[in-house]
C-alpha cells in the first residue's frame, strides 16, 4: 500500500505537506521500481521557480532516461543533494532518503488537483 | 512501456523467467528477460560470484560436411580450417566491402563440423549470407543445421562459475580451457560446454536440449548462481570492452574502425572481403571505435553526439553505468585525431556538452 498521508500525481510523484507549509517532492515506489536502477538524477537549484506538471528534472535509470514533473509550483526551498551524489537512494527509500525537493508553494489549493492515497493506490491497481 | 511480447519468440526457459518474476521485453525478434529484480545487483553478483543469463536468443547453426570448412573459410574474418577441433575462435562475418554483418563464435567440433553463434537479430541473415557464399562453391558438400529453437544456450558466467559446474558436470569442467568446448553431462543432460562468454569473467556457455534447459537453470541457481537478465549482460559487456553488433558495429564500418583488427586474417585465398580488408588494414582509418570514461556527471547513450566544444567529431554507440569503476563509460566512433587515450572530449547529453575523457580498452579485467 502507497503511504496515506501524501498526495499523488498522476506522473508517479509524491507531495507531503510540511507542518510549516511548504511540500516535499519525490517519485513513488512504483515509478522508481519501474525505471529500475536509478544511476542519475538532475534537480532544480535552490531559489529556481517550478510549475506544477512541468518538467523539473530528469531521472535516467540504467536503461532509460525520465523527466521529472512537479507535481506543485513553487520555489525550490531546499534540494535533496543526497539523491543527486547517490542516485540509488531513489530505489532503496522513495519516500524518505529518496526525496528531491522540498516547495515554498506559491498555490496550496493546487494540491487538490493530486489525488490522496486511496485513488492513487486504485491507479495502480488498474495498470496490473 | 514496452509493447506487445505476444508476437515474440520465446525461449524454452521462458516459463522459467516468467516464474522468477523476470522483466520480459522485446530483443532481436526474442522475449527476453531484461532483469528480475536489479540490473546492477545482478551485474555485481557476476563480478563477485556466479550468474546465469538466457542466451538461448542467439542462433546456433551446425555448419557440416566436406565444404564445411571451406565455406566457413570463405565468410569468416578467421582461417576456419586452420581452427583445431575442440577449439572456438572470435571473428566477424564482413561483406565484399568489409562491412561488418554481424559477429560470432565458431566452434569446430571434429573434422567435418562446425557450430556458429551469430546474434539473434541477425541469424536469418547470416544463414542468407553462408548460402549466397556457398552457392559459388560446393553446394552439396555442406549442409547449414539451424538448431536454435530445439536447444537451449545459458551463460554460467563469474569467478565461481567453474566451482559450481564442477559439482554438477560429468567431466572436470577446469580441464576445458578458454575458448575450448566439450561434451559432458549436468545433472542428467547432455550438453556442449563451452569456455566462452560475454561478461569479461571466466565462465561457461552451456547447449542443451531445449526439453533440459529449465533443469539445468535451475540446477546452477541451486548452486548460488544469480539469475540475470539482459539489463546485467549489458553493463558487463560494456565494461569488458565487448561490442554489440546494432550498437557499436554495422555494415557501416569495417573491423579495423571497430577496433577488431586483431580477429582479422584477411590476406587468404578465396576469403570474401580479402581485397577490401587488406586496403582497410594498409590505411590510417579516418574514425575509430573509443571507450571514454565520463568526467562530468551525466550517462551518454546510443547516437549521442561527441563534440569538441564547437563541432560534432563523434557519435556514441554504447554508454551505461559501471558497476567495477564505479563511474559511467561509454563507446563510440571519434576522428581518428581524438582516439589517443587521455584525449578529451564532450558527450552531447540532450543540449548539455558533458565533459569526458578516451580511455583505454577494456574498461575491466579480471585478475587472472
Amino acid at each position: 500500500m502507497v503511504p496515506a498521508e501524501l498526495r499523488y500525481s498522476d506522473e508517479h510523484e509524491w507531495v507531503r505537506l510540511e507542518a510549516d507549509g511548504a511540500a516535499v517532492v519525490g517519485i513513488t515506489a512504483f515509478a522508481a521500481e519501474s525505471l529500475g536502477d536509478v544511476v542519475f538524477v538532475e534537480l532544480p537549484e535552490v531559489g529556481d521557480s517550478v510549475a506544477q506538471f512541468q518538467k523539473m528534472g530528469e531521472v535516467e535509470s540504467v536503461k532509460a532516461v525520465s523527466d521529472l514533473y512537479s507535481p506543485v509550483s513553487g520555489v525550490v526551498a531546499a534540494r535533496n543533494d543526497g539523491v543527486v551524489d547517490s542516485p540509488e537512494l531513489v530505489n532503496e527509500s522513495p519516500y524518505e532518503g529518496g526525496w528531491m525537493i522540498r516547495v515554498s508553494l506559491s498555490d496550496a489549493g493546487e494540491l487538490d488537483r493530486l489525488m490522496d492515497a486511496a485513488r492513487y493506490q486504485a491507479l495502480l491497481d488498474a495498470q496490473d | 512501456m514496452a509493447g506487445t511480447t505476444d508476437e515474440l519468440r520465446r525461449t524454452a526457459l521462458h516459463e522459467t523467467h516468467v516464474a522468477l518474476g523476470g522483466r520480459i521485453v522485446a530483443f532481436g525478434g526474442w522475449a527476453m528477460p531484461i532483469q528480475y529484480d536489479s540490473i546492477l545487483r545482478e551485474a555485481r553478483a557476476v563480478r563477485s560470484a556466479a550468474g546465469l543469463f538466457d542466451v538461448s536468443h542467439m542462433g546456433r547453426l551446425e555448419v557440416g560436411g566436406s565444404g564445411a570448412a571451406g565455406l566457413l573459410s570463405r565468410a569468416l574474418s578467421v582461417d576456419a580450417a586452420a581452427l583445431r577441433t575442440g577449439r572456438a575462435r572470435y571473428n566477424v562475418i564482413c561483406n565484399e566491402e568489409g562491412g561488418i554483418i554481424d559477429d560470432c563464435i565458431v566452434y569446430r567440433r571434429s573434422a567435418e563440423e562446425f557450430l556458429l553463434i551469430p546474434n539473434a537479430a541477425n541469424t536469418d541473415v547470416v544463414i542468407d549470407w553462408l548460402a549466397r557464399l556457398n552457392a559459388g562453391l560446393q553446394p552439396d558438400a555442406v549442409d547449414i543445421r539451424n538448431i536454435t529453437g530445439d536447444t537451449a544456450m545459458i551463460a554460467h558466467q563469474g569467478p565461481q562459475a567453474a566451482a559450481m559446474l564442477n559439482e554438477v558436470a560429468s567431466i572436470d569442467v577446469g580441464a576445458v580451457r578458454p575458448f575450448a568446448s566439450a561434451r559432458a553431462r549436468i545433472g542428467g543432460a547432455d550438453a556442449l560446454l563451452a569456455r566462452t562468454g560475454y561478461t569479461g569473467e571466466d565462465g561457461f556457455e552451456i547447449i542443451t536440449r531445449a526439453a533440459d534447459a529449465a533443469r539445468v537453470w535451475r540446477l546452477l541457481m541451486g548452486l548460488g548462481a544469480a539469475a540475470c537478465g539482459l539489463g546485467a549482460r549489458d553493463v558487463l559487456r560494456l565494461e569488458a570492452g565487448l561490442l554489440l553488433h546494432g550498437n557499436d558495429m554495422n555494415t557501416d564500418v569495417n573491423p579495423y574502425e571497430a577496433g577488431l583488427g586483431r580477429f582479422v586474417n584477411p590476406d587468404r585465398d578465396g576469403y570474401v572481403a580479402r581485397d577490401a580488408l587488406v586496403r582497410a588494414r594498409d590505411e590510417t582509418p579516418e574514425r575509430t571505435l573509443v571507450g571514454f570514461k565520463m568526467v562530468g556527471r551525466g550517462v551518454a547513450r546510443h547516437g549521442y553526439d561527441i563534440s569538441d566544444g564547437e563541432r560534432v567529431i563523434g557519435e556514441v554507440t554504447s554508454g551505461g553505468p559501471s558497476v567495477a569503476l564505479d563511474s559511467n563509460i561509454g563507446l563510440g566512433y571519434v576522428a581518428a585525431c581524438f582516439s589517443a587515450v587521455g584525449s578529451r572530449v564532450k558527450i552531447d547529453i540532450r543540449g548539455r556538452l558533458v565533459d569526458a575523457e578516451v580511455v583505454s580498452l577494456p574498461f575491466y579485467s579480471r585478475r587472472r
